[in-house]
Order: C-alpha cells, then structure tokens, then sequence
C-alpha cells in the first residue's frame, strides 16, 4: 500500500478544470519529483492532495484511508505538511513564532521538535529572534521547510523549495531534503531543476497541460531522450 | 490654550482612538475587511456600562470589565449572525454588512437609551492641578486602565500560542490554513479582542466626554486614520497611529475651529493614502 | 383619502423615487459596474443639492447666494461640483483597495456634513436655505408638481439609458473584468485606473444630479435630509435589494425600498405616544435588518445582473 495516492483526480479552481486524470503515488521512505513546464498544473497537484481545490472526480489516499477533499487542517493532523512556492513564511513573526505556528496543532512539548529543525537548518538558531521577513531567500525557505517539519510529517510537500536561490543555497537545499528523507519522511517535491532532483529522486514524474505525461524512475526520466529535450534543457 | 494642556487631551484622546484602532487593525488583518460597525460597537459598551456605572451605581472596576465581556459577545453574536455566512465571500459585502450593522446597532442605543446626551455621573468632577495643568480624576483613570490594557494585549499577543496565531493569520492567512491553525477559532477571539477593546474604548470615551447615541460613529474617521497610520492589520502599529491622531486633533484646535477636530483625521489620511498607503510601519499590502 | 389628495401623494412619491432612482443608478455605475465601495453617497447628494440651490436662489441674509441664475445652470453646476470632488477623491484613493475609497469616502461626506452645519455663511448651518425656486413652476397652472415630475422622469430616462449603452459598450467590459479581479486589473495598468475613475466621477455626477433635482423639488433644504442615513445608506439598500449590476434593478429597488421605508412611518405613527420620539431609529432598526435579509438570503437582488447580449451581426 502505497503512502500517497492519487487516483485520476480532475478538479480546478473554479468552472474550468486545470487538473485532468492525475495519477501519482509516493511510496513510504521515497522522493518522488513532479518536473514540468511552467503552467503545467503541478502546483494544483500540490493543492489537490491539501484540499485547497473542489475536485469533481478521483480519489486522494493517504495512509490507508480516503482523505479526498478532506479540509487543510485535518490533512496536517493526518500527518502531511505542505512548503507553498511563494508566501510561505510568516514575515513579521519571528523564526522561532514561525516554526510554532508549524506546530499549532501539537499541545505536547515541541522543544525537540524545534532542536531537530535548528540541527538540521544551523542558521536558523542564530536568527531565531528575527522577523522572518527580514532574513535572505535561502534562510526564508528554511523557516518555511522547518515550520513545515515541526509537525513530524510523513509526507512533506515542497513545492519548489529552491527557486529563485544562488547555487550554494540550492546544493544546500537538495542536501536537506536527502538528510530529512533519511529519517523516514516521504517526499513529494516539484522542481525546476529538474536534474538535480530527478538525480536525487527514487521515482519522477512528468506533467504536462494538467495531465500525466511520462513517469519512471529519476534515472529513466534523466536518460530518456524526449524527456530531456522538453524539460530539461536538452 | 496652553500647549502642554492639549497634549495632555490629546493623549487621553489618543488612548480611546488607539483602543479602538487595535480592534479595526485586527479585524481588517485577519478577516480582511473594514469593519464599518466598530464605532458603534464601542457606543454599545458605553450604553451597557450606564446600566453597571450609573443606574445600578457599581464602581468603575466592575461595571467596565461587565461592559468589555457584553461588548465582546455582542460581537461575537453578529459574527456568528452574519459576518461568518459573508466571509466566503468577497470581503466587501461584508464591508456594506458592517455598515448596516453600524446602524442597527445605533438605533437599537437610541431606541433604548433615547437620543439624548448623557452623562455617566452627575456632580461636576474638581481637576487635579499640576504645575499649571488640569486634569480630571477620570482622565487619569482613562489613562491607566488604557496602559493596563494595551500592556495586555501585547502579552496576550506576544506570549500566548492564540495571540500568535492571531498575528501569523493577519500575516499570511492562506499559510496559517496550511499550517493547521484553527482559523475559526481565531476569528472567534478575533471578536473577542476586538469587541472587548471597543467597549472600553467606549466607556473610556463616555468618561471622557459623554454619552451620545452617535459618539462611536463620529469616532470612526479618527479610528480608521489611526490603523491606516499605522499600517493597517498591525496591532502595534494601532497604538502609535492612535496617539499621534489624538494628539494632532487636539492640538488642531490651536489653528482651527473645534468643530472641524473630526477633518483633520481626515486630513491626516488623505496624506497617509497618497504618501504612504502601506502605513508608517510599513508591510502589508494595500492591493 | 380623497382621490385627489392620492394623486397629489402618487406624484409627490414618484417625484421622490425618480430622485432615488437617480442616486441609485450613479451608485449602480461606481458599485454595480466597477465594484467601487462609495459610502459617502450622501456627500455628493448634498454638494449637488447646496451648490444648485446657492446659484439659483434669490439674494438672503442666511446664506450665499444672490446670483438668482436659471435652473439649467445650476444643475450643470451641482453635476460638475460633484464631478470634481469624486475626482479628488478618485485621484486619491484609484490604486488601493475598495476598502480605502470606502473609509477614504465617508470621510469627504464627513466633511461635508461639518461644512453644511458649521459654514452658516455659505449654506445657512443648521438653519438650512428657503426659497429654492422650481423650475417649470406656473407654466401650467395648476400642474407645477406633474410637471416637474416628468421632468425628473426624464432625466432618469436618459441616464437609465446612458447606463444601459455604457454596460454594453468596452467600456463596461473593461469596468466588469477591473471588478472581477481588482489586483489583476491594477497590474494592466493606467488606462484601466482611468475607466475607474471615470466610472466614480460619472456616478458623482448623477448623483450631484439627484441632489439638484431634490433641491428645487423640496425648495427648502437643512442638513437633516442629508444625513448619511437617508443620503447614503437607503441608496445603498435599494441598489442591493434591487439588484447590482442591473440597471432596472437599481430603479426597482429605489421603487421598492422607499415603499418600504414610508410605510414603516405609517406604521411607526401608529405607536403609543411615548414611543414615538423613538420611532425615527425604530425604522432604521428595520431597513438595517432588511439589509441584512437580503444580503443573507438574495445577495444578487430581485433583479440579479446579467452579462449583456451579444452584439447582433447584421
Ligand atoms: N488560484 C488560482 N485560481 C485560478 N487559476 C489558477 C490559480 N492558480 C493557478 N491557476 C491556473 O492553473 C494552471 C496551472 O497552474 P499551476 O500553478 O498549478 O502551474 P505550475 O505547474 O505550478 O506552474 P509553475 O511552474 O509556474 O509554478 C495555470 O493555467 C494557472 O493559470
Ligand atoms: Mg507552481
């Protein structure tokens, strides 16, 4: 059985569908990549599996049990968390507020919690008295994927963690991702650098126009030709 | 008149605006509209604590925090009445809502307590006198349950896991969602905060001057300037916007005529809306 | 009642709702087409009511005037005194959020309330102006109040179907797609900020229109008529229980909601006497009420609005 599924979901926004058959799965321990081009609906995708969208057909498992259209509160209890593309820090909070809102729903001790996310994020500590919105686009993505781990997921969601950051902070962030996955956590990313990822995934998929297009392992999708010469840059 | 006596009103003003101020700022930060009823719901509390203060003869400390309790279910009523059944919506009808509740309530206070001025106590009060500057007893009450109060809303804010969460919804309310926080529930003590203040702001007001059906309304302006001053869906911000609009009305009165005190609220956002909409502490977006 | 004095009230009824109307349909343009939050209605009531009565009156002590000129010149003043002050506030508050034009516009009605009760010099204060003269009056004799009612018909006439052209014309589209999706809108830039503000100035504009016509209809004007809850909030109720967007609608409501409103008189008068001082806030306890009604139960109004027809192709 598999952590997530998503069986041939179609759902949109509003009238018009943007989401048309979507099938995916993660399975327990893995990183899965969603690689696609601008617009492809990968993002929805996202939103789908967190309830943000009315879906008029498919079904959404998690863990056993049908969590479709399932509200974003009751989908974080259940154990997924989700890092949005954009606006996803609290900017006048401080770090530290930031990452307790990450675990609003928790009522027991969340220090360790908290410890684990300075280990595994070192600047974070330091700054943890200062206004999110004030720090680098490195460090905000950080508080954005450590309020995100607080809750101890099982699946976490990251939409995009390293767009629009230098080099050293993508390495960083793809290096993370990997120690965080170590620990047991399923991933469910979507990526434009889609051969970083892919090289790092266990399974990827393609979308393409709100619908599946090609899926197969990292190394499958990195050496298949046509994948490479729509997506990823030749 | 002396300077310094008008800074002292001013301050006594600013107190009232800024209560006020702090409920509008978090109403319009997490429930994203401007709440057009806040006026009167702070003349409400002062009509409720009549009953407390002067009809039943309570002190002050009894009949304020019965006033601030009242005040705060009877926002918490008209939310669960009307505001919540507009808030999937788009935000302006709950503006135009807002509006009608502002004249409901209103005329429920004149039907009620009739159209007249009314005064909490009768007897003239003696003003202390320090070094040439008067100020009256209920002023220096005013001014201490106001730092008293605003001392607890920033703990409250600060310290608590709803205060927090309070603040990270007026930030970012789709990541709050995200993150599991019961935003219902932090509506609810949105209200409750809100409301609360406002009935202070109102019985503070009523002491100050007195009580008339259309007091909450004619502050409404200044109250507005004051968030907008400030940033607006930032409490802190609320505070100073609330001194500086009391202070500079009070301090009008040097140039102008009294009567148009209420114009340079108006005056001073009109500035605000063309210089710096974004507030003095700038960051929430105004689009 | 006799049959003449029901005639005398049918036309003294019509001449107010054609007046409502009015205001109601320049509401509909600033809310209806381009989602433009107006909550000081009343202040461009009043300036258009003030400034027709101050350039058409006869010489007094109470207030200024003097200038005795013809009726057309003072409504076309009202409409552009209107016009202006929108702009002002337009200019103002173009690129922000509905919210702002809403607090931004209370505050000008605000001032303008002030203005009227404090400057006894221009608008005669609390004590108001007298003596407006009606227009038509004597031409007919006997038939003063018919006839200005068909002239305030006719000016609802022509702006209901200035209205109904703008609605399908771009610019209406353009106003609609603005209303749909403010933010989107704000980032196409100047031209659509342009076709906002117009529709704001257009809507002041009638209604400065509306409040000339009520001037020389009442020909004695003091600062209770204009308070912000008959100028203001009665429009707002009519243009939302009749519909927003739809132009009939707007006249429906204004036709319906001040049925409404006069028969609450009726019935308040009919309250034991100690109860009538408060009668005044009873009634706008239940148009408040009412307001709430319909906003829960048909938020799109008796007439909801409709895209326009296609454009036939010969
Ligand atoms: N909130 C929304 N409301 C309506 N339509 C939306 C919304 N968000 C996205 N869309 C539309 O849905 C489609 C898919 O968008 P989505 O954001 O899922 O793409 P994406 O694959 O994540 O693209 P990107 O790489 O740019 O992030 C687009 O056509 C977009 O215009
Ligand atoms: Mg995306």
């Amino acid at each position: 059985m598999s952590l997530l599924s998503m069986e041939k979901v179609t759902g949109g926004y509003g009238e018009a569908d943007i989401l048309h058959d979507v099938t995916l799965r993660v399975e327990a321990g893995e990183i899965v990549v969603i690689v696609g081009p601008n617009g492809a609906g990968k993002s929805t995708a996202m939103k789908a599996i967190f309830g943000l969208l009315k879906l008029r057909s498919g079904q959404i498992r998690f863990d056993g049990q049908d969590i479709t259209n399932w509200k974003p509160d009751r989908v974080v209890r259940r154990g997924i968390c989700f890092v949005p593309q954009t606006d996803n820090v609290f900017p006048t909070l401080t770090v530290q507020e930031n990452l307790e809102m990450g675990a609003f729903v928790r009522n027991d001790d969340i220090r360790p919690a908290m410890e684990r996310v300075f280990e595994l994020f070192p600047p974070l500590r330091e700054k943890r008295r200062q206004a999110a919105g004030t720090l680098s686009g490195g460090q905000r993505q950080m508080v954005a994927m450590g309020r995100a781990l607080m809750l101890d997921p099982k699946l976490l969601l990251l939409d995009e963690p390293t767009a629009g950051l230098s080099p050293i902070f993508i390495d960083q962030i793809f290096q993370i991702v990997k120690q965080v996955n170590a620990t047991g956590i399923g991933i469910l990313m979507v990526e434009q650098n889609a051969k970083q990822a892919l090289a790092i995934a266990n399974r990827g998929y393609v979308m393409a126009q709100g619908a599946n297009r090609h899926e197969g392992t990292g190394q499958e999708l990195l050496a298949d030709r046509e994948v490479a010469e729509m997506f990823l840059g030749g | 008149m002396d300077i310094l006596q008008l800074l002292i009103y001013g301050i006594v003003l600013g107190g009232v605006i800024a209560l006020g101020a702090i409920g509008v700022s978090l109403t319009f930060g997490i429930l994203g509209f401007a709440n057009f009823s806040h006026g009167d719901l702070m003349s409400t509390g002062a009509y409720i604590a009549l009953i407390f203060f002067t009809t039943l003869a309570w002190p002050l400390w009894i009949a304020l925090p019965i006033a601030m309790i009242a005040t705060a279910a009877l926002a918490l009523a008209i939310d669960r009445s009307l505001y919540r059944w507009f808030r999937t919506r788009q935000p302006v009808i709950l503006l135009i809502s807002s509006f009608g509740v502002a004249l409901i309530l209103r005329s429920l206070v004149q039907m009620i307590w009739g159209p007249d001025t009314i005064t909490y106590q009768t007897g003239i009060q003696m003003p202390y006198r320090v070094a040439g500057l008067r100020i009256r007893p209920d002023q220096i009450t005013i001014l201490l349950c106001t730092i008293f109060l605003v001392l607890a809303v920033h703990l409250f804010l600060q310290r608590t896991k709803m205060g927090k969460a309070m603040r990270a919804m007026a930030d970012n309310p789709n990541l709050a969602r995200l993150s599991g926080i019961d935003t219902e529930r932090v509506v609810l003590w949105t209200w409750v905060l809100g409301g609360g203040l406002a009935g202070a702001a109102g019985v503070f007001l009523g002491l100050d001057t007195r009580l008339h059906p259309e007091m909450g309304w004619t502050l409404l302006l200044p109250i507005f300037a004051a968030a907008i001053l400030s940033g607006i869906g930032k409490p802190y911000g609320a505070i100073v916007g609330g001194l500086v609009i009391g202070i500079v009305q009070e301090m009008s009165t040097l140039v102008i005529a009294a009567a148009y005190k209420p114009a340079i609220a108006f005056a001073i956002l009109v500035v605000m809306l063309i210089v710096r909409p974004t507030g003095l502490f700038s960051g929430r977006s105004t689009v | 009642m006799e049959l003449a004095g029901l005639l005398t009230y049918g036309i003294f009824f019509l001449t107010l709702v054609g007046i409502y109307g009015l205001l109601a349909l320049g509401l509909n343009v600033q809310w209806g087409y381009a989602g433009m939050l107006n909550i000081g209605v009343a202040a461009f009531f009043t300036v258009g009511a003030y400034t027709s009565a101050i350039i058409t009156t006869a010489e007094s002590s109470g207030h200024l005037g003097g200038f005795g000129l013809p009726f057309p010149v003072g409504l076309a003043s009202a409409m552009a005194l209107s016009g202006i002050l929108a702009l002002g506030v337009g200019l103002i508050t173009l690129r922000l959020r509905s919210d702002y034009l809403a607090i931004a516009s209370i505050g000008i009605a605000e001032i303008v309330r002030l203005t009227l009760k404090n400057e006894g010099w221009l608008t005669g204060g609390v004590r108001g102006m007298a003596g407006i003269p009606r227009p038509l009056a004597g031409l007919i004799p006997g038939y003063d109040a018919t006839l200005y009612l068909l002239l305030v018909l006719a000016f609802v006439a022509a702006v209901y179907w200035a209205n109904e052209r703008a609605w399908r014309s771009p610019w209406g589209r353009v106003l609609r797609a603005i209303r749909e999706n403010e933010a989107a809108a704000r980032a196409m830039g100047k031209n659509s900020l342009l076709f906002r503000l117009q529709a704001f100035v257009l809507g002041a504009v009638v209604m400065g229109l509306a409040g000339a016509l009520y001037a020389h209809f009442v020909r004695f004007i003091s600062p209770e008529a204009f308070n912000p809850l008959f100028a203001t909030f009665l429009i707002w109720v009519m243009l939302i229980a009749g519909g927003s967007g739809n132009n009939r609608g707007a006249l429906l409501g204004a036709f319906v909601i001040w049925i409404v409103w006069s028969a609450t008189e009726i019935f308040v008068t009919r309250l034991p006497e100690d109860l009538v001082t408060r009668a005044g806030a009873l009634r706008v306890l239940l148009i408040g009420i009412l307001l709430q009604v319909i906003l829960l139960a048909r938020p799109q109004g008796i007439l909801p609005e409709r895209p326009p027809r296609p454009e036939r192709h010969e």
